[in-house]
């Protein structure tokens, strides 16, 4: 009887990305004590090295479940934990430069980023609701931890309130909905619900359906979905550059894994019951995102406001409840990791100390100071438009391919026409950065360092490769989502 | 790869090596490159030189580029494209040579969008895949946007955004349509799809079928652009840099008059059919409505833009007459729209060199110093209203024949616009090239450079070239012409098969 619950080595192997990530960011915690002041980039190098380790530890771990069915690790979960490791790293290569000129360039930094993208994982193959709820805490701990960083900073402080209290709040909400479920089904693995509600004992029951609704509002704050995208905007553009292009992507990609594995899958069967509220409010993300965005002034606030309304688009793949609609959701998640980081990334740049110049005018003139960067900031944007040939384009392409699938004919016009006015305010930066004569300002621009250049150029390269060879990453995903 | 591979891929190899080559360099390497471009592309009329032109596709390459959704890469090149590609290969080192002094900052990334640019539409025009398709159509978006908003004149940002926003919100619709086209068909493939439906193993009837046509419809109307969707054009055609306006105008204007022959007609004809008159009445509206405008203008470049405007009504409506003179004469028009169009761009753009101004009342009397410039300004004029001997006589006269046949009435009101297009551009070369110039004036009219000459020149000569010997290029539009309007017919007669009615009867019966 014992044995059962000592776990096999292949399930070890299967935890394995997560142990890593552990074992490092813990002696990063550790080594910070002892190091010397100049010694401390080793520590961002460790993290690194242990992210790398991580990724190839996902990619080569072997499928199954794991843990008495508590991990499902599937082509799935693979996918999106070697994403938001991907995105971690490229997070820790554009931060070490802000993090120097800004004074805070602490090893609890990359052990926080470690810890957060730990959470991550687990939510990714998390395959039981009282895991994905300790995915969700380890994540978001760290994650407030994070926005906050820059402890002197008002900003920081505010942004890290408010998305504590608003995200424990939120979280509370995922539970209480785990509490309903459990009442209903008898259990908290996704398979047995699965099976619970199929066979349509207790289906019918508005339990579930008051279980269903808690849940969605508990990861629809998390996704930052309207109507409870409130948080995200103070949050983003209170939060340090680079932490805000990390929190726009990790906990938004492992919210929306946990999305689609609880609703696409899990209440398959109850579909009828919550599309008509998923579709209204991917409809509402988008509106409230695109509107919003287009009256901000503030370049990290635009892009807040822009990442609610890309949460948007996801949420029409989740709409259109199909295994297209859940690859549409996968590769298009990849694609804005990329480009939003890299966005981040330029805007941390261009922001120089203290983030002085975060004003959209303050980007005047930027292409002839520094045309490389503005160049890649270009290539964000129109991602983030969605001109073909950039990962933005293929990801929204396939999104609509996948919601005109499952005949959601209204949901895809509009979102389309919703895109057309989202190009208005990207192409705003593009105006004041190519069009506009250079401030004086900019001339205390200094080349970025060569971490920082490795992650922007990274970014743009993986954002043009994803939306001209698509293939790679959207067959992996396809066959990941049946 | 074929020769149309080549033709297709160089400018974007040339966009890069500009970029990577000092400034210093970037006009020659435009000139070479695009030079080069054109003189490769004369090799595409190689199928088209026999007796008999062929209409199938030539220069097909058709490979894989996504697996799933299953998106390839299949470009191919037929009489309609043929004189489009060869138009705009030959735009653009015109369209180099009328920037060499004009632009003198940022040289480096005019010249490389220029050539992205031709990148660009020249995809649109050879992609027969409509996804590839779509993906050009936006691409071209992005070098033209830049052109405007960087090089243009003072109110060149909102004119540009404009442009940008027109066109997307257009656009969109269209990718829809094409996704809905895909989950019917499984394909992207056009060549597919139009042998679906012209075998009738694919049928978009009533409301389906005319959503679909109005999504396509609409994306190409606001390129063309047909009233009341032309307001964009006017803002960017006057801020746009020379070049800009000569592209603009002469081939991505066409982009959308192509999209309406290739698109709209052999995939939903029936929607068409049912759609034609009041796509036919706006045309004609257009046409007088943009000849109004342009009587009235006292900005030279927006008299020419609004011209366009009317231009373009008579080349819609050749294309929705379905005869096979409305649309040999709607595609000869495009051509010489490219042609006599962009030369008046240009010849705008030298003026607005030598004085600075656009403004028609800051000039008069150019005649006196600049003699030249005044009689290559003057053929462009004739070339312009129509004027027999010159290219747009020929194609206005097919287009109003054609037009003739399928309504009358309509050319009753077409014609006014012909006559109106005679009043404001005699008006507008008489206010400034006759009458005393002024001392200012004369002493900064230099007459043509060589490079002027150089730049305006092919276009002088394929006026009347175009307008005296029309058999050069008809004959391969003509054969593919008749290859759609036989597309679009076979349809009918299938569907005409049913109720067993007699063609002429369904005819009637659906006007």
């Amino acid at each position: 009887m014992l044995a059962n619950f000592i776990p096999s080595a292949a399930e070890y192997a299967r935890f394995m990305p997560e142990l890593i990530l552990i074992v490092v960011g813990t002696l990063i915690m550790f080594l910070e004590a002892f190091l010397e002041g100049e010694r401390k980039p080793i520590l961002s190098i460790l993290a690194g090295l242990g992210l790398v380790a991580g990724i190839f530890a996902a990619l080569t771990a072997p499928q199954g479940m794991a843990f008495q069915g508590m991990l499902a690790v599937d082509g799935f979960a693979t996918f999106f934990r070697v994403l938001v490791m991907a995105a971690g790293l490229l997070v820790l290569l554009s931060s070490s430069e802000y993090l120097q000129r800004e004074g805070h360039d602490t090893g609890e930094f990359y052990a926080l980023v470690l810890f957060s993208i730990v959470g991550q994982c687990i939510m990714a193959s998390a395959n039981e609701l009282i895991m994905i709820f300790i995915g969700l805490e380890i994540s978001s701990i760290a994650s407030y931890i994070l926005a906050g960083y820059l402890r002197d900073d008002a900003r920081n402080n505010e942004s890290a309130l408010k998305y504590f209290l608003l995200g424990s709040f939120a979280t509370a909400f995922l539970l209480y909905g785990v509490a309903w479920i459990y009442g209903a089904t008898g259990s908290t693995n996704l398979a047995t619900i699965h099976n619970a509600l199929l066979s349509g004992a207790n289906s019918s029951t508005p339990l579930i359906s008051v279980a269903a609704g808690l849940i969605f509002v508990g990861l629809a704050f998390k996704i930052s979905a309207a109507p409870f995208q409130g948080w995200a905007p103070d949050v983003y553009q209170g939060a340090p550059a680079p932490v805000s292009g990390f929190l726009t992507v990790g906990p938004k990609a492992a919210a929306f894994a946990v999305l689609i594995r609880i609703f696409v899958d899990a209440f398959s069967s109850i579909s009828d019951r919550w599309l008509p509220v998923v579709w209204g409010c991917a409809l509402a993300t988008m509106l409230v995102g695109n509107l919003a965005a287009l009256l901000q002034s503030n370049i990290k606030r635009m892009l807040a406001y822009s990442s609610i309304a890309h949460a948007g688009y996801v949420l029409v793949a989740v709409c259109a409840n199909s295994g297209t609609g859940s690859a549409a959701a996968m590769f298009y998640l990849a694609g804005y990791a990329f480009t939003n980081i890299g966005a981040f990334a330029v805007v941390s740049h261009f922001a120089r100390k203290g983030e002085k110049y975060v004003a959209i005018e303050d980007f005047a003139g930027l292409s002839q100071r520094q045309p490389g960067m503005a160049a890649m900031l270009t290539i964000f944007l129109l991602s983030l438009i969605g001109v073909p040939l950039t990962a933005g384009f293929f990801g929204k392409f396939y999104i609509f391919k996948a919601a005109l699938d499952s005949h959601l004919v209204w949901l895809t016009v509009l979102g389309l026409l919703n895109s057309a006015i989202a190009a208005y305010y990207y192409l705003r930066i593009l105006v004041v950065m190519y069009m506009k004569e250079p401030g004086e300002s900019t001339e205390t621009l200094t080349a970025p360092g060569p971490m920082l250049t490795l992650a922007i150029y990274g970014s743009a390269v993986m954002t043009l490769v994803l939306g001209i060879l698509p293939g790679w990453v959207l067959d992996y995903a396809v066959k990941a989502a049946q | 790869m074929s020769l149309l591979d080549i033709v297709l891929f160089l400018p974007l190899i040339g966009f890069l090596a500009i970029l990577i080559l000092p400034k210093e360099s970037s006009r020659m390497t435009a000139l070479i490159l695009s030079l080069g471009i054109f003189v490769l592309s004369l090799g595409l009329l190689s199928p088209y030189m026999g007796d008999a032109s062929p209409t199938g596709w030539q220069f097909v390459s058709n490979v894989s580029w996504i697996t799933s959704p299953a998106i390839r890469y299949h470009v191919g090149l037929d009489g309609l494209t043929l004189w489009l590609v060869l138009l705009s290969t030959m735009l653009t080192p015109i369209a180099v040579l009328i920037s060499w002094n004009y632009i003198d900052h940022r040289v480096k990334e005019y010249f490389a969008f220029l050539l992205l640019l031709e990148f660009g539409v020249l995809g649109v025009f050879v992609a027969l895949d409509m996804f590839l398709f779509y993906v050009f159509w936006e691409l071209s978006l992005v070098p033209m946007y830049f052109l405007i908003g960087i090089w243009g004149h003072d109110r060149r940002i909102y004119a540009a955004v404009k442009f940008f926003l027109f066109t997307m919100a257009g656009s969109v619709l269209m990718l829809a349509a094409m996704i809905y086209l895909y989950n019917a068909a499984g394909t992207f493939d056009y060549v597919a799809i139009q042998n679906m439906v012209q075998t009738g193993a694919l049928k978009f009837d009533g409301q389906v079928g005319m959503l679909l046509f109005l999504a396509f419809f609409i994306a190409f109307a606001i390129k063309v652009p047909l009233f009341p969707l032309h307001t964009w054009l006017p803002d960017a055609h006057v801020e746009a840099p020379t070049a800009g306006s000569v592209m603009l105008a002469s081939v991505m204007l066409k982009m959308g008059t192509y999209g309406l022959v290739r698109f709209c007609l052999t995939l939903f004809p029936n929607a068409a059919r049912e759609a034609a008159p009041v796509i036919g009445g706006l045309a004609i509206v257009g046409i007088i409505y943009g000849a109004l405008c342009a009587l009235v203008q006292p900005n030279m470049k927006k008299l020419v833009a609004y011209s366009s405007v009317s231009h373009l009504g008579f080349v819609v409506l050749g294309v929705f007459s379905f005869t096979q003179q409305g649309l040999d004469g709607a595609v000869y028009q495009m051509l010489n729209h490219g042609v006599s169009t962009g030369a008046l761009f240009i010849l705008v753009g030298y003026l607005y060199e030598r004085r600075h101004s656009l403004e028609i009342s800051a000039y008069g009397g150019v005649a006196t110093p600049a003699p030249n410039l005044a009689i290559v300004f003057l053929i462009t004029t004739f070339a312009s209203i129509g004027l027999p001997v010159l290219n747009n006589f020929v194609g206005e006269y097919l287009v109003l024949q054609g037009a003739a046949k399928a309504n009358f009435s309509w050319v009753v009101f077409a014609a006014l616009g012909v006559i109106l297009g005679a009043c404001y551009m005699l008006w507008l070369y008489q206010r400034t090239f006759y009458g005393r110039a002024s001392e200012s004036l004369a002493h900064h009219m230099p007459d043509l450079t060589t490079r002027e000459w150089a730049a305006i020149a092919p276009l002088l000569i394929l006026m009347f070239w175009m307008g005296c010997y029309a058999q050069t290029f008809l004959p391969a539009i003509s054969a593919q012409n008749t290859a759609i309007l036989n597309q679009m017919n076979q349809n009918r007669v299938e569907q005409a098969a049913t109720p067993a009615l007699p063609a002429g009867a369904e005819v009637r019966n659906a006007r």
